[in-house]
């Protein structure tokens, strides 16, 4: 199981008609149970492409499969990609409980039940159901946030920039315990971030994306030990 | 975070079906949902207000401009539309002079009581013009507490009741912005030694204009579009546009000088909504706002603005209605209750057809069904408008679509319940003896409204919640329901009191369309004050009061609904 990017083109509308090619023919793979870590200056595209993975955007060219069908063709909800945001995007007219289990429709109650409280304790905030979201912190809102978005078991699950909100203390710790969790749940992860020492701590393999493009794509060590090109050098500050 | 041991995640393989088009539910559902309103709004706003105005252009199915030429020839015509822009030129500035005091007293400061004094202001916009009209005429007819000014029948009288309607558009659009001003640009002018009148000349006023504009437009408009206050203070001397359009259709017959004032009225509206528009949305991008912030009223340094919002609060909007409440319980006979028993007879020589409560329960049943209708279709409305689609051209069709459905707001209710007239009296569509006619219009005049309430609310969702939702595996009817839902409530609440109060006080269009046997309580009102004798007077201002309380307990019970305060009214 594992899904598969081909010469995917994102582009939109500009400003005075015509259009800007956000995502320009990126392809890449990612195995079952990996982490991929997409790491870039901002407005390179990774965002981009994260929504068109998800449904989001529409893709221009090129194709997205898992186990090798293409799910161009497959609305946002029957995809079964989890995105999580980069300020949670937790709904306020429900608790905490309500937001795990949103995803979770169809599930017997008690079933549900259970299924909350085992994610709220993989994200360390036990007995959390019945709060309101307005009266968590950011760190929590962000925890809250990768429960629910873990919850109905996507068969791939994409991280946009989900630490970028939070204060560099927090950001260095949660960081380690969010890749913590990503291992322990084995779940397919692609993970958005313009922030080096967070790639390298979640991801198996890091890419780098500069303008559009996928520059190199590889094991941490490879990438940071040997750039591809002198604006991936520079980038990395290597 | 734990070390409990969470078992393995095996991805439980969905349903993935292949389907045969990118053309989804969510974006099918948003086309029927445009299509619906956009044919009503065809059948039962284009074509009657559309044949209207050809009539003025077209004769004998020949293009004919000569009806313009002749109509705007007329001595009549020409002082009708003088006397339209004197009122509405004159009622504008006064309510702007007397509502920016208004503002700086009921939203800069604050006081004990400014709460209850706000909401007093409020009542007014939402009476039924029936209703004003009655009340300035009793308190300023002869015989009337104030009836030594004179002013009865003057212009004087129709200024300061159309200064009465708006004054709170104009306090509650400057207030709204005044309160959120940074009031350090104020404190910056004073340590720069200038003194108060100067900064607030030269810091505080330009930065309220774009607010003041806003408000003297929208203003402006309703003025000059006032149908039954100026019908009934005008009396043969005073009209706008709106009264002489009926009085052409209904005294004189002529059709042809009616489509074409309904065509000046047009052209009147449009510059005014243009204006409106361009002033709005330089209020948007607007100065450093913050959190509404007040001090404590100062009696020394506020004395001016107080004074003034003292006598406009007693003297202009709480007299007229209390007079007009004490007069209700005035018969010859002396005090009594005597007005309200009358109420359930025809007035005096038979004056009506139908006893006043059962015009009552005429004007609730179609109030009931113009609020269904302008709801539903005005939620259809909102829901596509708040859409924010990536395409160009899609974002364009939403902004035509928005423009589109505030062109009732533009063309006045006369004019629809006179296109009314002329369209759908005959096939295909004959509708004149159906009872459908009436809750139809009301809710072509609601419509705009009901759009403004819901959509702001609407389009204050972050399209990323619903982007969420999608993800974690809701469809589009789901995430309609569960993100949009919440949201959707609370704003309906305003809109159907909105839609409510103006069925229940809505003349213009209805004065053309109820028919004899099955008037409304403004219609019967309207006639009762048009018929000699004192007991028809004293049932008038029985049902006014009657009429008053129940607008003003519609939309208090819709504001309690209210929790924010996204919309724009």
């Amino acid at each position: 199981m594992s899904l598969s990017v081909r010469d995917v083109v994102v582009t939109y509308p500009a400003a005075g008609g015509g259009v800007v090619t956000a995502v320009d023919r990126v392809s890449l793979e990612v195995a079952r149970g990996e982490v991929v870590a997409l790491l870039g200056p901002s407005g390179c595209g990774k965002s981009s492409l994260l929504r068109a993975v998800a449904g989001l955007e529409p893709v221009v060219a090129g194709d997205v499969r898992w186990d090798g069908e293409s799910v161009l063709d497959v609305p946002v909800h029957r995809r079964g990609f989890g995105l999580m945001f980069q300020d949670g995007q937790l709904f306020v007219h429900r608790d905490v409980a309500g937001n795990i289990a949103y995803g979770l429709a169809g599930m017997p109650r008690a079933e549900q039940r259970d299924r909350v409280a085992e994610l709220l304790e993989l994200v360390g905030l036990e007995g959390y159901e019945r709060r309101s979201v307005a009266t968590l912190s950011g760190g929590e809102r962000q925890r809250v946030a990768l429960a629910r978005s873990l919850a109905p078991r996507p068969r791939l699950l994409m991280l946009d920039e989900p630490l970028s909100a939070l204060d560099r203390n927090l950001r260095e710790r949660l960081a380690g315990e969010v890749a913590e969790i990503l291992r322990r749940a084995h779940v397919t992860s692609l993970y958005v971030t313009h922030d080096h020492h967070e790639a390298r701590t979640v991801a198996d393999r890091v890419g780098v994306m500069i303008a559009g493009r996928l520059a190199q794509l590889g094991a941490p060590n490879e990438v940071w030990g040997a750039p591809a090109s002198p604006a991936v050098a520079e980038f990395l500050g290597v | 975070m734990t070390t409990t041991a969470a078992p393995p995640e095996v991805a439980a393989p969905r349903v993935v079906r292949r389907q045969a088009s990118r053309l989804h539910l969510g974006a099918l559902g948003l086309g029927v949902a445009a299509l619906v309103p956009l044919a009503f709004l065809a059948v039962f706003f284009a074509w009657p207000v559309g044949t209207l105005i050809a009539r003025g252009f077209v004769t004998d199915g020949a293009l004919d401009l000569s009806g313009f030429a002749e109509v705007f020839a007329r001595p009549r015509t020409q002082r009708i539309i003088g006397q339209t822009l004197l009122q509405a030129t004159l009622g504008t500035t006064a309510a702007v002079l007397l509502g920016v005091p208004g503002a700086y007293v009921l939203y800069r400061v604050s006081f004990p009581g400014q709460r209850v004094v706000r909401a007093l202001v409020t009542v007014p916009f939402v009476l039924p013009t029936v209703v004003v009209g009655v009340a300035f005429r009793s308190l300023l007819a002869e015989g009337g507490p104030l009836g030594f000014l004179g002013l009865d029948g003057t212009l004087a009288a129709i200024v300061l009741a159309l200064v009465f309607f708006n004054y709170s558009v104009v306090v509650r659009t400057v207030g709204g912005m005044w309160a959120r001003l940074d009031p350090r640009a104020t404190e910056a002018a004073a340590t720069l030694g200038a003194s108060p009148a100067r900064a607030f000349l030269t810091v505080t006023l330009p930065a309220l204009t774009p607010a003041i504009a806003s408000a003297a437009s929208v203003v402006f408009l309703f003025c000059a579009t006032a149908f039954g206050v100026v019908l009934i203070l005008g009396g043969q001397r005073f009209g706008t546009i709106e009264t002489e359009i009926w009085v052409q259709t209904t005294q004189f017959l002529d059709l042809r000088a009616a489509a074409v004032l309904s065509i000046a009225q047009l052209v009147v509206v449009a510059a005014a909504l243009w204006v409106a528009g361009r002033a709005r949305s330089a209020r948007e991008r607007a100065l450093q706002l913050r959190a509404a912030h007040t001090a404590p009223l100062r009696l020394r340094r506020d004395a001016v603005p107080a004074a003034v919002t003292g006598v406009v609060v007693l003297v202009l909007l709480v007299a007229p209605l209390a007079n007009l409440a004490v007069r209700s319980f005035h018969t010859p006979a002396g005090w009594s209750l005597d007005n309200y028993r009358n109420l359930a007879t025809t007035g005096g020589t038979n004056a009506l057809t139908v006893t006043v409560w059962e015009a009552l329960a005429n004007s609730l049943r179609i109030a009931v069904d113009a609020t269904v209708l302008a709801v539903v279709l005005g939620v259809l409305v909102a829901v596509v408008v708040s859409r924010r689609p990536r395409s160009p051209g899609a974002r364009r069709a939403i902004a035509g679509l928005d423009a589109v459905f505030m062109l009732p707001l533009g063309v006045s209710a006369v004019t629809v319940g006179f296109g009314f007239l002329i369209t759908l009296n005959r096939p295909p569509l004959d509708l004149r003896s159906s009872l459908v006619l009436i809750p139809i219009a009301q809710a072509i005049v609601a419509l705009p409204l009901v759009v403004r309430t819901v959509m702001p609310v609407l389009r204050a969702i972050d399209p990323r919640q619903r982007e969420a939702a999608a993800t974690l595996g809701a469809g589009p009817l789901r995430v309609f329901a569960t993100i949009d839902g919440p949201h959707l409530v609370r704003a309906l609440g305003l809109a159907v009191g909105f839609a409510f109060a103006i069925s229940l006080g809505e003349f213009g269009a209805t004065a053309f369309l109820a028919r004899p046997d099955r008037p409304t309580l403004p219609v019967v009102i309207f006639r009762l004050i048009g018929r000699p004798g004192a007991e028809n007077l004293g049932m008038a201002l029985a049902a006014c009061v009657i009429l008053a309380v129940l607008t003003a307990v519609v939309m208090s019970l819709a504001e309690r609904l209210r929790i924010d305060r996204t919309g724009e009214w």
